[in-house]
This record gives C-alpha cells, sequence and structure tokens, in this order.
C-alpha cells in the first residue's frame, strides 16, 4: 500500500511518518507540496512541522498548496487523510475538520507523553484499537489548543467526530479535552499528538513494562493499511 | 504604491495572549493602560490605483485566505489614498 507524505517547507517530521509508514507495512511516498501530482497513492500523511514558518496563521498557507488543494479533492472522494499535528492545523484551515487551533492556554510550548482515549475506532486511521482504549504517544506543540463555537461542538459531540480526548492533563486548552477529529465518512483524522514518533521499541514513550518501549502510534497506521488491504 | 489595507484582530472573547504579555509590561513600566489586543495589518500593493472591483476582491481575500473566522475578525478592509 502507497501512503504518501507531504512535504511542505517547514515540516519536520515528514521522515519520521514516512519511516513509521515502512515499519508498519506500508510504502511511503514522499510528496512536494509545490506539485498537484499524489502518485496515486492509497492514503495520504500530512505531517508536524512548522509549514512556512507558520506565517499567516499555523497551517494557513499549506493548505493553499496544489499538492494540499489536490488532496482536499481526493479527500472528499474518501482518500484517507492523517493530519499530524501541523498537518492537523492544515486540515482545519483547508476547512476538511471543523474548528481552529490556538496559542496553548499557558502560552508555553508543551512536549510530553500524552496519554489519549481513543473515541471513536470507526475511522480508516483508527480500526486496530478498541474503542475508549487508554494509548501514550507524544506530543509536542505551542498551538495545539482546540476551540470552536458551540454548535460545532455539539455536532461534533452528538455525531461522535471526536476521535482521541486528552486524559490526565488538558495540554493546551482545547475544548471538550479535544486531541483529535475525523469527519462523517470516517477517512479523515487529525489530531496534534504524534503517533509516528511511538512506532518502534527503544525510540517511543515509557511504558511501565520498560522505558522507551512505547509503540502505540504504530496502529495508526497499521489500521489504514489493514483495512485498504483487507 | 498603491495599497489595499486590510485589518485583522483576534475575536473579542478569545485569549490574546500576546496582547496580555505585553499589557503586563506595560503596567510593569508604570503605564496607566489595563490591556492591549494585537492584530494584523495586511497591505496588499497594487501597479495601478485599485478599483470598487479590486476591493470587493480583496474583501473576499481577506474573508477567505488572510483570516480565520473561527479564531479572527476582519475589521477593515479599504483604500489607502496615497499622498
Amino acid at each position: 500500500m502507497k501512503i504518501g507524505v507531504i512535504t511542505y517547507p517547514g515540516s519536520l517530521d515528514d521522515r519520521d511518518a514516512q519511516r513509521a509508514i515502512k515499519l508498519a507495512g506500508g510504502t511511503p511516498v514522499p510528496l512536494w507540496h509545490a506539485s498537484d501530482d499524489l502518485k496515486n497513492i492509497d492514503a495520504v500523511v500530512l505531517p508536524g512541522g512548522f509549514s512556512y514558518g507558520d506565517y499567516l496563521r499555523c497551517g494557513a498557507i499549506a493548505a493553499q498548496a496544489p499538492a494540499t488543494k489536490e488532496v482536499i479533492k481526493k479527500a472528499e472522494k474518501g482518500l484517507p487523510v492523517l493530519g499530524i499535528c501541523n498537518g492537523f492545523q492544515v486540515l482545519v484551515e483547508a476547512h476538511l475538520l471543523p474548528g481552529g487551533l490556538i496559542r496553548n492556554e499557558k502560552q508555553h510550548f508543551v512536549c510530553r507523553d500524552q496519554r489519549l482515549r481513543v473515541e471513536n475506532k470507526n475511522t480508516r486511521w483508527t480500526g486496530m484499537f478498541e474503542q475508549n482504549e487508554e494509548i501514550t504517544i507524544p506530543l509536542k506543540n505551542g498551538e495545539g489548543g482546540y476551540i470552536a463555537d458551540e454548535e460545532t461542538l455539539k455536532y461534533l459531540e452528538g455525531e461522535d467526530l471526536i476521535a482521541f480526548r486528552y486524559l490526565d492533563v488538558n495540554p493546551n486548552g482545547s475544548m471538550n479535552e479535544i486531541a483529535g477529529l475525523t469527519n462523517s465518512a470516517g477517512n479523515i483524522v487529525g489530531l496534534m499528538p504524534h503517533p509516528e514518533h511511538a512506532v518502534e521499541p527503544g525510540f517511543g514513550p515509557d511504558t511501565p513494562v520498560a522505558t522507551r518501549s512505547g509503540i502505540d502510534g504504530l496502529r495508526f497506521f497499521q489500521s489504514v493499511i489493514g483495512q485498504v488491504v483487507g | 504604491m498603491p495599497k489595499i489595507i486590510v485589518e485583522i484582530m483576534p475575536k473579542q472573547d478569545l485569549l490574546d495572549p500576546q496582547g496580555k504579555a505585553v499589557a503586563n509590561a506595560l503596567k510593569r513600566a508604570g503605564n496607566d493602560i489595563e490591556t492591549t489586543r494585537i492584530g494584523k495589518r495586511i497591505e496588499l500593493h497594487y501597479k495601478n490605483q485599485p478599483t470598487e472591483k479590486d476591493l470587493e476582491k480583496a474583501k473576499e481575500l481577506a474573508r477567505d485566505f488572510l483570516s480565520n473566522s473561527v479564531i479572527e475578525d476582519v475589521v477593515a478592509v479599504f483604500i489607502e489614498e496615497e499622498n
């Protein structure tokens, strides 16, 4: 299965996302922001980082890139899309997911291993989790505070579109502890924490079993691969 | 150069961390200022004097790209007359 990873100027975690795809059994396909050729991919990841230096607003300029415009078209037809951190901000700016992301409540950049609850396992990227499963993956952001108006929050809660919620602490002041969202078709998922940094024993978050042994992020990528192949 | 100016502010009910930090510094320096809010002024430069049509287009751009209505308000879009 071919999974594209778009590199924007200022993307940081594109290589990590490619590596995660490989470890999950997929074939990573590097894509460049300025080209609208998505190379016949079966799914796409918008990676973390600071695309276009976070100029104007985080993700706003990347949302206008030729590669993103093509992703928007294909996502509406069902292409699985995962937006991680800055990628989530791009999805929100591209109106593929509702709401907005603003500077963290306490104004600090936060970097920690974050516990999350999987609130919706019926998406293309969460099928291999149990409903309400608690997982730990790294989180690192300065502008991850999720906001939306009351009506949108009601819609998200009512339609089960909240994919992940923060546990223990709300690191950035997100409304309703929202860490990630999905769309009603379940092909688009965006979240602030980083699954691609928890995919290989020795390099993930600490677990009760051993330090750095956490690989809860791997199943994001295995989910989309498993569902398309099967 | 002929310009259209776009002014954008963070929504009133939203925390503006930049404005808060600046207000704290101003107060610490002994100024009689309660709060500050920081927004953006964007200049669009044109080769020729912008028309009403350019202004309409600029308003559209301000709404759809230069601002995000979830977190910001466009407070003004206007043609700046050259001196």
